[in-house]
Protein backbone atom coordinates (compact mmCIF):
# COMPACT_ATOMS: atom_id res chain seq x y z
CA UNK A 1 0.00 0.00 0.00
CA UNK A 2 1.02 3.41 -0.77
CA UNK A 3 1.76 5.67 1.89
CA UNK A 4 0.63 9.39 1.61
CA UNK A 5 2.80 11.93 2.99
CA UNK A 6 1.53 14.89 4.85
CA UNK A 7 2.63 17.21 2.15
CA UNK A 8 1.70 15.50 -0.23
CA UNK A 9 -2.09 15.43 1.18
CA UNK A 10 -1.02 19.47 1.93
CA UNK A 11 -0.09 20.02 -1.98
CA UNK A 12 -3.73 17.99 -3.38
CA UNK A 13 -5.66 20.80 -1.09
CA UNK A 14 -4.38 24.01 -2.99
CA UNK A 15 -5.82 24.97 -6.10
CA UNK A 16 -3.68 24.28 -9.40
CA UNK A 17 -2.98 27.18 -11.65
CA UNK A 18 -4.12 24.95 -14.63
CA UNK A 19 -7.49 24.35 -13.20
CA UNK A 20 -7.99 28.09 -12.54
CA UNK A 21 -7.13 28.11 -16.30
CA UNK A 22 -9.50 25.50 -17.55
CA UNK A 23 -12.56 28.16 -15.72
CA UNK A 24 -11.07 31.18 -17.28
CA UNK A 25 -11.49 29.34 -20.58
CA UNK A 26 -14.96 28.17 -20.07
CA UNK A 27 -15.80 31.62 -18.41
CA UNK A 28 -14.53 33.20 -21.73
CA UNK A 29 -16.02 30.70 -24.08
CA UNK A 30 -19.60 31.16 -22.45
CA UNK A 31 -19.28 35.17 -22.93
CA UNK A 32 -18.12 34.35 -26.22
CA UNK A 33 -21.09 32.20 -26.79
CA UNK A 34 -24.07 34.78 -25.00
CA UNK A 35 -22.66 37.47 -26.67
CA UNK A 36 -23.67 40.61 -24.67
CA UNK A 37 -21.61 41.70 -22.17
CA UNK A 38 -24.01 42.96 -19.47
CA UNK A 39 -25.07 39.79 -19.45
CA UNK A 40 -21.62 37.91 -18.62
CA UNK A 41 -18.77 40.02 -19.48
CA UNK A 42 -15.26 38.29 -20.67
CA UNK A 43 -12.56 37.84 -18.17
CA UNK A 44 -10.04 39.85 -20.09
CA UNK A 45 -12.80 42.75 -19.79
CA UNK A 46 -13.07 42.41 -16.21
CA UNK A 47 -8.87 42.46 -16.09
CA UNK A 48 -8.95 46.04 -18.77
CA UNK A 49 -11.57 47.44 -16.30
CA UNK A 50 -9.81 46.77 -13.19
CA UNK A 51 -6.48 48.10 -14.36
CA UNK A 52 -9.05 51.46 -15.40
CA UNK A 53 -10.33 51.91 -12.00
CA UNK A 54 -6.85 51.21 -10.43
CA UNK A 55 -5.61 54.47 -11.67
CA UNK A 56 -8.28 56.39 -9.78
CA UNK A 57 -7.70 57.69 -6.12
CA UNK A 58 -11.56 56.81 -5.20
CA UNK A 59 -10.87 52.97 -6.49
CA UNK A 60 -8.70 52.69 -3.60
CA UNK A 61 -10.56 55.17 -0.85
CA UNK A 62 -13.17 52.76 -1.34
CA UNK A 63 -11.28 49.37 -0.64
CA UNK A 64 -9.55 51.23 2.47
CA UNK A 65 -13.49 52.20 3.15
CA UNK A 66 -14.26 49.00 3.43
CA UNK A 67 -11.25 47.14 4.62
CA UNK A 68 -11.05 49.21 8.06
CA UNK A 69 -14.82 48.79 8.76
CA UNK A 70 -14.93 45.08 7.94
CA UNK A 71 -11.31 44.29 9.35
CA UNK A 72 -12.52 46.83 12.30
CA UNK A 73 -15.62 44.44 12.71
CA UNK A 74 -13.93 41.26 12.59
CA UNK A 75 -10.83 42.31 14.92
CA UNK A 76 -13.68 43.21 17.24
CA UNK A 77 -15.55 39.82 16.91
CA UNK A 78 -12.99 37.82 17.54
CA UNK A 79 -11.88 39.81 20.45
CA UNK A 80 -14.69 39.66 21.84
CA UNK A 81 -15.58 36.01 21.49
CA UNK A 82 -12.26 35.34 23.28
CA UNK A 83 -13.00 37.51 25.79
CA UNK A 84 -16.33 35.95 26.24
CA UNK A 85 -15.19 32.39 25.42
CA UNK A 86 -12.49 32.66 28.57
CA UNK A 87 -15.74 33.80 30.84
CA UNK A 88 -17.94 31.16 29.70
CA UNK A 89 -15.18 28.51 30.53
CA UNK A 90 -14.54 29.75 33.74
CA UNK A 91 -18.34 30.53 34.72
CA UNK A 92 -21.05 27.99 33.66
CA UNK A 93 -23.86 30.57 34.62
CA UNK A 94 -22.34 32.82 31.88
CA UNK A 95 -22.44 30.11 29.48
CA UNK A 96 -26.06 29.32 30.23
CA UNK A 97 -26.56 33.23 29.84
CA UNK A 98 -24.81 33.70 26.50
CA UNK A 99 -26.06 30.44 24.93
CA UNK A 100 -29.43 31.52 23.69
CA UNK A 101 -27.95 35.20 22.15
CA UNK A 102 -24.97 32.93 20.47
CA UNK A 103 -28.07 30.62 18.79
CA UNK A 104 -30.13 33.42 18.03
CA UNK A 105 -27.58 35.35 16.33
CA UNK A 106 -26.46 32.35 14.79
CA UNK A 107 -29.84 31.71 12.96
CA UNK A 108 -30.88 35.14 12.65
CA UNK A 109 -30.96 35.77 8.87
CA UNK A 110 -27.83 38.28 8.33
CA UNK A 111 -30.63 40.42 6.42
CA UNK A 112 -32.87 41.06 9.16
CA UNK A 113 -29.86 42.12 11.09
CA UNK A 114 -28.88 44.88 8.11
CA UNK A 115 -32.19 45.87 8.34
CA UNK A 116 -33.03 46.38 12.06
CA UNK A 117 -29.20 47.77 12.24
CA UNK A 118 -30.65 50.45 9.57
CA UNK A 119 -33.36 51.15 11.54
CA UNK A 120 -31.59 51.91 14.91
CA UNK A 121 -28.41 53.51 13.26
CA UNK A 122 -26.85 55.46 9.80
CA UNK A 123 -25.11 52.87 7.95
CA UNK A 124 -22.15 54.55 7.88
CA UNK A 125 -20.91 51.85 10.43
CA UNK A 126 -23.36 49.26 9.66
CA UNK A 127 -20.67 46.73 8.13
CA UNK A 128 -18.67 46.68 11.40
CA UNK A 129 -21.74 46.19 13.15
CA UNK A 130 -22.66 43.16 10.89
CA UNK A 131 -19.04 41.93 10.47
CA UNK A 132 -18.77 41.25 14.21
CA UNK A 133 -22.38 39.91 14.94
CA UNK A 134 -20.61 37.31 12.23
CA UNK A 135 -17.70 36.96 13.80
CA UNK A 136 -18.93 36.69 17.35
CA UNK A 137 -20.20 33.08 17.63
CA UNK A 138 -18.02 31.32 15.30
CA UNK A 139 -14.89 32.50 17.43
CA UNK A 140 -17.04 31.97 20.15
CA UNK A 141 -17.77 28.63 19.63
CA UNK A 142 -14.25 27.72 19.07
CA UNK A 143 -12.49 28.96 21.43
CA UNK A 144 -14.83 27.68 24.03
CA UNK A 145 -14.74 24.69 22.53
CA UNK A 146 -10.70 24.69 22.42
CA UNK A 147 -10.32 25.61 25.74
CA UNK A 148 -12.96 22.58 26.90
CA UNK A 149 -10.73 20.18 24.45
CA UNK A 150 -7.03 21.39 26.89
CA UNK A 151 -5.72 18.47 27.64
CA UNK A 152 -6.71 17.65 31.42
CA UNK A 153 -3.11 16.11 32.00
CA UNK A 154 -1.40 19.05 31.25
CA UNK A 155 -3.76 21.04 33.48
CA UNK A 156 -3.41 18.44 36.15
CA UNK A 157 0.97 19.15 36.02
CA UNK A 158 0.13 23.28 35.91
CA UNK A 159 -2.06 22.38 39.40
CA UNK A 160 0.45 20.18 41.24
CA UNK A 161 3.26 22.85 40.14
CA UNK A 162 1.50 25.40 41.07
CA UNK A 163 2.14 27.30 37.42
CA UNK A 164 0.80 30.38 37.76
CA UNK A 165 -2.90 31.25 35.73
CA UNK A 166 -0.73 33.84 33.72
CA UNK A 167 2.13 31.32 32.87
CA UNK A 168 -0.45 28.60 32.45
CA UNK A 169 -2.61 30.99 29.77
CA UNK A 170 0.40 31.67 28.04
CA UNK A 171 2.43 28.36 27.46
CA UNK A 172 -0.48 25.74 28.04
CA UNK A 173 -4.08 27.09 26.96
CA UNK A 174 -2.52 29.43 23.94
CA UNK A 175 -1.50 26.36 22.22
CA UNK A 176 -3.77 23.91 22.83
CA UNK A 177 -6.28 26.55 21.79
CA UNK A 178 -4.60 28.10 19.09
CA UNK A 179 -5.73 24.78 16.37
CA UNK A 180 -9.73 25.88 17.42
CA UNK A 181 -8.94 29.65 16.91
CA UNK A 182 -7.59 29.55 13.68
CA UNK A 183 -9.79 27.40 11.71
CA UNK A 184 -12.65 29.76 13.54
CA UNK A 185 -11.01 32.67 12.18
CA UNK A 186 -10.81 30.94 8.75
CA UNK A 187 -14.66 30.42 9.18
CA UNK A 188 -15.09 34.13 10.26
CA UNK A 189 -13.17 35.82 7.77
CA UNK A 190 -15.05 34.22 4.80
CA UNK A 191 -18.26 35.55 6.53
CA UNK A 192 -18.02 39.01 7.66
CA UNK A 193 -17.07 39.90 4.32
CA UNK A 194 -19.46 38.07 2.49
CA UNK A 195 -21.86 39.58 4.86
CA UNK A 196 -20.07 42.99 5.63
CA UNK A 197 -20.31 43.88 2.20
CA UNK A 198 -24.12 42.48 1.59
CA UNK A 199 -25.06 44.91 4.42
CA UNK A 200 -23.18 47.76 2.54
CA UNK A 201 -25.06 47.13 -0.82
CA UNK A 202 -28.25 47.31 1.06
CA UNK A 203 -27.34 50.04 3.27
CA UNK A 204 -24.97 52.02 0.31
CA UNK A 205 -22.72 54.07 2.76
CA UNK A 206 -20.83 56.63 0.39
CA UNK A 207 -17.53 55.12 -0.50
CA UNK A 208 -17.67 52.13 0.25
CA UNK A 209 -17.36 48.90 -1.99
CA UNK A 210 -21.17 48.30 -1.47
CA UNK A 211 -21.76 51.58 -2.73
CA UNK A 212 -20.18 50.91 -6.32
CA UNK A 213 -21.49 47.37 -6.52
CA UNK A 214 -24.85 48.92 -5.96
CA UNK A 215 -24.16 51.49 -8.39
CA UNK A 216 -23.03 49.16 -10.70
CA UNK A 217 -26.17 47.33 -10.68
CA UNK A 218 -28.48 50.98 -11.14
CA UNK A 219 -26.69 51.43 -14.37
CA UNK A 220 -26.26 47.81 -15.64
CA UNK A 221 -21.56 47.93 -15.72
CA UNK A 222 -21.28 44.39 -15.79
CA UNK A 223 -17.66 44.76 -16.16
CA UNK A 224 -17.38 47.15 -13.31
CA UNK A 225 -19.68 44.64 -11.37
CA UNK A 226 -17.06 42.02 -11.51
CA UNK A 227 -14.07 43.97 -11.22
CA UNK A 228 -15.38 45.08 -7.75
CA UNK A 229 -15.89 41.53 -6.53
CA UNK A 230 -12.61 40.51 -7.92
CA UNK A 231 -11.32 42.87 -5.72
CA UNK A 232 -13.45 41.43 -2.79
CA UNK A 233 -11.99 38.44 -3.41
CA UNK A 234 -8.28 39.54 -3.45
CA UNK A 235 -8.83 41.60 -0.37
CA UNK A 236 -10.56 39.04 1.31
CA UNK A 237 -8.36 36.48 0.92
CA UNK A 238 -5.13 38.94 1.34
CA UNK A 239 -6.60 40.18 4.89
CA UNK A 240 -7.37 36.11 5.91
CA UNK A 241 -3.30 34.97 4.73
CA UNK A 242 -2.32 38.31 6.31
CA UNK A 243 -3.95 38.05 10.06
CA UNK A 244 -3.03 34.32 9.97
CA UNK A 245 0.50 34.90 9.77
CA UNK A 246 0.64 38.16 11.92
CA UNK A 247 -0.92 35.18 14.29
CA UNK A 248 1.60 33.06 14.24
CA UNK A 249 4.35 35.62 14.48
CA UNK A 250 2.36 36.84 17.70
CA UNK A 251 2.30 33.03 19.49
CA UNK A 252 5.86 32.59 18.14
CA UNK A 253 6.34 35.87 20.36
CA UNK A 254 4.43 35.17 23.23
CA UNK A 255 5.48 31.51 23.85
CA UNK A 256 8.95 32.35 23.52
CA UNK A 257 10.76 31.92 27.05
CA UNK B 1 9.82 18.92 58.89
CA UNK B 2 6.96 16.82 59.90
CA UNK B 3 6.22 13.32 58.55
CA UNK B 4 3.15 13.11 55.71
CA UNK B 5 0.00 11.05 57.81
CA UNK B 6 -2.28 9.42 56.07
CA UNK B 7 -4.89 7.49 58.57
CA UNK B 8 -7.79 5.73 57.62
CA UNK B 9 -7.67 6.85 53.32
CA UNK B 10 -10.55 4.95 51.48
CA UNK B 11 -11.83 5.65 48.00
CA UNK B 12 -14.03 3.93 45.72
CA UNK B 13 -14.74 4.33 41.94
CA UNK B 14 -18.05 3.69 40.97
CA UNK B 15 -19.10 1.87 43.75
CA UNK B 16 -15.47 -0.27 43.12
CA UNK B 17 -13.40 0.47 46.38
CA UNK B 18 -9.72 1.21 45.10
CA UNK B 19 -8.38 2.31 48.60
CA UNK B 20 -9.44 0.70 51.84
CA UNK B 21 -8.85 1.53 55.32
CA UNK B 22 -5.27 3.04 54.37
CA UNK B 23 -2.82 4.46 57.11
CA UNK B 24 0.68 4.95 56.37
CA UNK B 25 3.53 7.74 57.77
CA UNK B 26 5.89 8.77 55.28
CA UNK B 27 8.82 10.28 56.78
CA UNK B 28 9.83 13.84 56.62
CA UNK B 29 13.30 14.08 53.95
CA UNK B 30 13.12 10.39 53.40
CA UNK B 31 12.49 8.17 50.37
CA UNK B 32 9.17 5.68 51.06
CA UNK B 33 8.48 3.56 48.16
CA UNK B 34 4.99 2.33 47.38
CA UNK B 35 5.02 -0.91 45.20
CA UNK B 36 2.13 -3.62 44.47
CA UNK B 37 0.58 -4.89 41.69
CA UNK B 38 -1.43 -2.85 39.22
CA UNK B 39 -5.11 -2.13 40.39
CA UNK B 40 -3.90 -1.68 44.35
CA UNK B 41 -4.21 2.15 44.46
CA UNK B 42 -0.51 3.78 43.87
CA UNK B 43 -1.63 5.97 41.76
CA UNK B 44 -4.93 6.73 43.19
CA UNK B 45 -3.12 7.45 46.33
CA UNK B 46 -0.70 9.90 45.03
CA UNK B 47 -3.41 11.37 43.16
CA UNK B 48 -5.21 11.70 46.77
CA UNK B 49 -2.03 13.16 48.39
CA UNK B 50 -0.77 15.61 45.39
CA UNK B 51 -4.86 17.06 45.93
CA UNK B 52 -6.08 15.51 42.15
CA UNK B 53 -8.38 13.47 43.71
CA UNK B 54 -11.02 14.12 46.98
CA UNK B 55 -10.62 10.67 49.57
CA UNK B 56 -14.18 9.67 50.30
CA UNK B 57 -13.07 9.18 53.89
CA UNK B 58 -9.63 9.76 55.71
CA UNK B 59 -7.12 12.08 56.86
CA UNK B 60 -4.28 13.58 55.81
CA UNK B 61 -2.01 15.62 57.86
CA UNK B 62 1.94 16.79 57.15
CA UNK B 63 1.18 18.26 53.42
CA UNK B 64 -0.18 21.89 54.36
CA UNK B 65 1.70 24.67 52.80
CA UNK B 66 4.46 22.34 51.42
CA UNK B 67 5.57 22.85 48.02
CA UNK B 68 5.01 19.34 45.74
CA UNK B 69 6.54 18.40 42.29
CA UNK B 70 5.47 15.37 40.55
CA UNK B 71 6.97 12.93 37.83
CA UNK B 72 3.67 11.21 36.36
CA UNK B 73 2.92 7.89 34.54
CA UNK B 74 2.84 9.75 31.62
CA UNK B 75 5.32 12.29 30.71
CA UNK B 76 2.72 15.33 30.44
CA UNK B 77 5.34 17.62 28.70
CA UNK B 78 4.33 20.86 26.89
CA UNK B 79 4.31 19.36 22.73
CA UNK B 80 4.95 23.29 21.71
CA UNK B 81 7.55 23.89 24.13
CA UNK B 82 11.24 22.63 23.40
CA UNK B 83 12.82 20.60 26.51
CA UNK B 84 14.47 23.30 28.04
CA UNK B 85 11.28 25.60 28.36
CA UNK B 86 9.57 22.37 29.37
CA UNK B 87 11.72 21.98 32.79
CA UNK B 88 12.02 26.25 32.76
CA UNK B 89 7.44 26.33 32.82
CA UNK B 90 8.07 24.80 36.47
CA UNK B 91 11.09 26.79 37.57
CA UNK B 92 10.83 30.60 36.62
CA UNK B 93 13.86 31.13 38.67
CA UNK B 94 16.13 28.75 36.67
CA UNK B 95 17.90 30.36 33.56
CA UNK B 96 18.26 28.60 30.55
CA UNK B 97 22.40 27.71 30.91
CA UNK B 98 21.12 25.95 34.11
CA UNK B 99 18.51 23.84 32.50
CA UNK B 100 20.94 22.60 29.91
CA UNK B 101 23.51 22.09 32.63
CA UNK B 102 21.05 19.66 34.18
CA UNK B 103 20.43 18.12 30.72
CA UNK B 104 23.93 17.19 30.38
CA UNK B 105 24.32 15.41 33.76
CA UNK B 106 21.02 13.00 32.45
CA UNK B 107 22.49 12.47 28.92
CA UNK B 108 20.25 15.19 27.46
CA UNK B 109 23.10 17.36 25.60
CA UNK B 110 22.37 19.12 22.56
CA UNK B 111 19.03 18.59 22.39
CA UNK B 112 17.64 21.22 24.78
CA UNK B 113 16.47 23.69 21.92
CA UNK B 114 14.40 20.63 20.11
CA UNK B 115 10.77 20.32 20.79
CA UNK B 116 9.89 17.88 22.81
CA UNK B 117 7.55 16.25 20.35
CA UNK B 118 11.00 15.17 18.55
CA UNK B 119 12.02 13.65 21.15
CA UNK B 120 12.43 10.02 21.91
CA UNK B 121 10.44 8.17 24.71
CA UNK B 122 13.26 7.82 26.92
CA UNK B 123 14.29 11.79 26.40
CA UNK B 124 10.91 12.85 27.18
CA UNK B 125 10.71 10.85 30.41
CA UNK B 126 14.48 12.27 31.50
CA UNK B 127 12.98 15.88 30.68
CA UNK B 128 9.99 14.85 33.16
CA UNK B 129 12.03 13.39 35.49
CA UNK B 130 14.43 16.69 35.56
CA UNK B 131 11.49 19.16 35.74
CA UNK B 132 10.24 17.38 38.77
CA UNK B 133 13.75 17.01 40.39
CA UNK B 134 14.26 21.08 39.17
CA UNK B 135 11.14 22.81 40.24
CA UNK B 136 11.40 24.03 43.90
CA UNK B 137 9.61 21.56 46.14
CA UNK B 138 9.63 19.94 49.59
CA UNK B 139 7.87 16.94 48.70
CA UNK B 140 7.86 14.98 45.36
CA UNK B 141 6.01 12.19 44.05
CA UNK B 142 7.33 9.87 41.92
CA UNK B 143 5.38 7.65 39.89
CA UNK B 144 7.22 5.05 38.40
CA UNK B 145 9.49 7.37 36.82
CA UNK B 146 11.89 5.26 35.00
CA UNK B 147 9.61 3.36 33.11
CA UNK B 148 10.54 3.40 29.52
CA UNK B 149 14.34 3.91 30.47
CA UNK B 150 17.17 0.97 28.85
CA UNK B 151 19.26 -0.30 31.64
CA UNK B 152 22.41 1.84 31.88
CA UNK B 153 20.60 5.30 31.48
CA UNK B 154 18.19 3.95 34.11
CA UNK B 155 20.97 3.61 35.94
CA UNK B 156 22.66 7.51 35.59
CA UNK B 157 19.20 8.67 35.79
CA UNK B 158 18.54 6.86 39.12
CA UNK B 159 21.95 8.36 40.52
CA UNK B 160 21.26 11.76 39.54
CA UNK B 161 17.52 11.38 41.33
CA UNK B 162 18.75 9.86 44.69
CA UNK B 163 21.64 13.07 44.63
CA UNK B 164 18.72 15.76 43.55
CA UNK B 165 16.08 14.26 45.97
CA UNK B 166 18.41 14.77 48.81
CA UNK B 167 16.84 15.85 52.26
CA UNK B 168 13.54 15.98 50.16
CA UNK B 169 10.31 13.81 50.93
CA UNK B 170 9.86 11.25 48.23
CA UNK B 171 7.05 8.92 47.70
CA UNK B 172 8.34 6.54 45.17
CA UNK B 173 5.99 4.21 43.13
CA UNK B 174 7.63 0.94 41.74
CA UNK B 175 6.97 -2.52 40.78
CA UNK B 176 11.37 -3.25 41.34
CA UNK B 177 12.60 -3.44 44.89
CA UNK B 178 16.02 -2.69 43.19
CA UNK B 179 14.99 0.53 42.42
CA UNK B 180 13.73 1.36 45.67
CA UNK B 181 17.03 0.02 47.03
CA UNK B 182 18.86 2.00 44.86
CA UNK B 183 16.71 5.27 45.73
CA UNK B 184 17.44 4.47 49.15
CA UNK B 185 14.14 4.28 50.77
CA UNK B 186 14.17 3.87 54.23
CA UNK B 187 11.07 2.07 54.12
CA UNK B 188 9.34 0.01 51.46
CA UNK B 189 4.90 -0.39 51.41
CA UNK B 190 3.91 -3.31 50.28
CA UNK B 191 0.24 -2.11 49.44
CA UNK B 192 -0.84 -5.39 48.38
CA UNK B 193 -0.34 -7.05 52.08
CA UNK B 194 -1.65 -3.69 54.02
CA UNK B 195 -4.79 -4.19 51.63
CA UNK B 196 -5.06 -7.62 52.62
CA UNK B 197 -5.08 -6.43 56.21
CA UNK B 198 -8.00 -3.62 56.49
CA UNK B 199 -7.04 -0.64 59.07
CA UNK B 200 -2.83 -2.21 59.77
CA UNK B 201 -0.53 0.67 60.22
CA UNK B 202 2.51 1.09 57.82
Amino acid sequence: MRSITAAKRKRRRHIRLWAVLVWLCVWQIASLCIGKEFLLVAPWRVVVRLWELGGTGDFWISIAWSLLRIGGGFLLGAAAGIFLAALSARFRRVEELLAPAMLAIKTIPVASFIILALIWFSSRNLSVLISFLMVLPVIYTNVLGGIRAADPQLLEMARVFRIPPLRRFRYIYTAQVLPFFRSGCTIALGLCWKSGIAAEVIGMPDGSIGEKLQQAKIYLATPDLFAWTAVIVCVSLAFEKGFLVLLGRLIQRVERM
Amino acid sequence: MEPIRVEHLCKSFDGKPVLRDFSAVFPAGKVSALMAPSGFGKTTLLRILMGLELPDSGKITGLLGKKQSAVFQEDRLCRNLDAAANIRLVCPGLRREEALRAMESVGLAGCAGQPVRELSGGMCRRVAILRALLAESDVLFLDEPFKGLDAETKQTVMQDTKTRCAGKTVLLVTHSREEAQAMGAVQVLAMDQLAAAPGRQA
